[in-house]
């Protein structure tokens, strides 16, 4: 089968810091992809290279066999691949919807929509709060409510809201549930399994083995800006995953090349 | 795995609603507190109806008269349409040092344009026009391509156009009777409409119709949604999918289209054309902005604060003038308004109701 995501040789530099180092990537159609590795591996890296974040210093693309090219992550979502990063990308002073529906509002029909480019607010609002409540993830009184009042764990159900609303392709998610508490992280992962119900891939970055092992159906192990091992959650254990990706133990050579 | 699903299992006995947030212990001073995040331009608004009381009490109808108070309105009337350009770059968390500038030069290119080559006025209307957005651009992309501070890129324009208008015009003055008599368009804001006492110019009017234009495309419009985004965060702006740049060049052009129109409006006001005026038009603009309420720091405030911010200058200026007052009273009050402002903006940013 044919990946649906596949990256070759991407490297990225900060001045002297090699975030990635020639790292390759898989992503298969419809499977949950969990990316694991230690903090300053080069995760977040890796998936701002493949969602037009930053532009790889070296390296190539392919999004359904095509070789793409995105220069910003406008490129990415317009080629339906959704990112949750981990810094959230939201502005504090606006609104949930406002965030919501950054850089894709929806404009009112007829007249005042196309010569007066008024904004169709109650639409937005009203898919933002159904969204939202898809999630269950929060109880949110005030669609209109500026995203800077909310909670680290509202913040992020947000974020995830926005991108499971809108992905078609793709959604990345890096380090979804760390602000979450036991039952908002609970609802993403149901989210995650719902959003791979719908035919679409998730790559997922975490650091919490237990959901890792749960929802994934291949782990990505990165390790110093490259992918080191693509293990089979049933074939190993947490304590395998974790001893590869801190390097306390070495993978066997034949799933160097998974 | 077991023990995981025991602590979710847990979890999962809690009440289904989730946490509802208790409104009940929030003091009057929280609610308020959260009525100014959600309404930036209410202080201003509180102020100017405040300070026109007061000073209605201590005038009676010496101020309190249709007269007086569109006085008022003439006399913010520049002020407040390049105070609203500021507006505009102070909310993408810059600071425009060259709009004034930018309005003397834009003015002078309309005279001279005229009278020296000759050109219908329409076509030098439209040069200055052009020339006050050109000016903009170059400041927008060497902010947004260049990645300079807005401050260093406008205090350098604004000696550039500065020297630049003052050699163009060899530093002449276009007389207002040769305007009156030859291009009386160039006068255009300076026409006026009278309703009993009241006075309103074209400039006045005008200034009032950008307010509510811009009003709506700040909040109505998914560019106004975008200049907001990028004063507040710019990198979070970029990778939801906002593109800043472009963002950032089109505000600054449209500063200085906002400024070449308040140069139009200048000379309206004003009679003549001359390379010396509004030179203090940067430093009262900024002044309007923050009285009224925008936050240096981008991405908070509306421009109905600017404009009672402007008004609330021109109500303190009149007012202290009729009442005999030393004209430094002013400028103290003044100053006192902007770091209380400052302050109020601090306070407000705390919030997380
Ligand atoms: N914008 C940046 N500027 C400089 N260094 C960076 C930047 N982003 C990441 N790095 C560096 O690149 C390395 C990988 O970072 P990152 O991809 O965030 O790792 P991870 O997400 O796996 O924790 C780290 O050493 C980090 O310090
Ligand atoms: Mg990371």
């Amino acid at each position: 089968m044919e990946p649906i995501l596949k990256a070759r040789g991407l490297v990225k530099r900060y001045g002297r810091v090699t975030a990635l180092d020639h790292c390759d990537f898989d992503l298969m159609p419809g499977e949950i992809l969990a990316v694991i590795g230690d903090n300053g591996a080069g995760k977040s890296s890796l998936i701002k290279a493949i969602s037009g974040a930053v532009i790889p210093d070296e390296g190539e693309v392919w999004l359904e066999g095509r070789k793409v090219q995105f220069t910003s992550p406008i490129d990415a979502r317009e080629e339906g691949i959704e990112t949750v990063y981990q810094t959230l990308a939201m502005s504090p002073a606006l609104s949930i919807a406002d965030n919501m529906f950054m850089g894709r509002e929806l404009r009112k029909p007829g007249w005042r929509g196309n010569l007066l480019r008024q904004l169709d607010r109650a639409r937005m609002e009203e898919i933002a709060r159904e969204k939202l409540n898809e999630l269950g993830l929060m109880t949110i009184q005030n669609i209109n409510q500026a995203v800077e009042t909310l909670s680290g764990g509202q913040r992020q159900g947000v974020a995830v809201a926005r991108a499971a609303a809108f992905g078609s392709k793709v959604i990345i998610l890096d380090e979804p549930t760390a602000a979450l508490g036991v039952k908002e992280s609970r609802r993403v992962l149901e989210l995650i399994q719902d959003v791979k119900s719908r035919g679409i891939p998730i790559i997922l970055i975490s650091h919490n083995m237990p959901h890792v092992f749960e929802v994934a159906d291949r782990i990505h192990v990165h390790r110093l800006g490259k992918r080191l091992c693509v293990i089979d959650p049933k074939a190993h254990s947490m304590s395998d995953a974790v001893a590869y990706m801190t390097g306390a133990a070495e993978p066997a050579a034949e799933l160097a090349e998974a | 795995m077991s023990t995981q699903q025991s602590y979710e299992a847990a979890a999962a006995g809690s009440p289904q609603e989730t946490a509802e947030f208790d409104q009940g212990h929030q003091s009057f001073i929280q609610k308020f507190q959260h009525l100014l995040h959600v309404t930036p331009s209410l202080v201003p608004l509180i102020v100017l109806v405040l300070s026109v009381i007061v000073f209605g009490l201590l005038l009676g109808s010496k101020f309190f008269s249709p007269f007086a108070l569109t006085l008022i309105l003439q006399q913010v009337g520049i002020v407040g349409i390049v105070a609203c350009a500021q507006s505009l770059v102070i909310l993408t968390a810059g600071i425009d040092l060259s709009v004034g500038a930018i309005m003397v030069l834009s003015s002078v290119v309309m005279g001279q344009f005229t009278f020296r080559y000759g050109l219908p006025p329409e076509i030098a209307v439209v040069c200055g026009l052009i020339c006050g957005t050109f000016c903009g651009f170059i400041n927008g992309w060497l902010v947004a391509r260049m990645k300079l501070p807005p401050f260093i890129v406008t205090l350098g324009m604004w000696q550039i156009v500065l020297a630049t208008n003052f050699l163009y015009s060899a530093n002449e003055t276009i007389r207002s009777q040769t305007i009156a008599a030859e291009a009386p368009l160039l006068q255009l804001f300076g026409e006026k409409i009278k309703l009993g006492g009241a006075v309103f110019t074209y400039g006045v009017i005008f200034m009032v119709l950008l307010v509510i234009l811009l009003a709506y495309v700040l909040r109505h419009t998914a560019w106004g949604r975008h200049v907001y985004a990028v004063g507040d965060d710019p990198d979070a702006a970029e990778l939801s999918g906002v593109k800043v740049n472009r963002v950032l060049i089109s505000v600054y052009m449209l500063s200085g289209l906002i400024c070449a129109f308040a140069g139009w409006a200048m000379i309206g006001r004003i009679g003549s054309v001359s390379p010396t005026s509004g030179q203090l038009a940067n430093i009262e603009s900024i002044t309007a902005v923050v009285i009224g309420g925008i936050s240096l720091f981008g991405g908070r405030g509306s421009i109905l604060g600017t404009f009672f911010g402007a008004l609330i200058v021109g109500v303190f200026t009149l007012g202290l003038r009729l009442l005999g007052a030393d004209a430094q009273w002013t400028y103290l009050l003044i100053g006192l308004l902007i770091i209380a402002a400052v302050a109020v903006d601090q306070w407000i940013r705390k919030v997380s109701v």
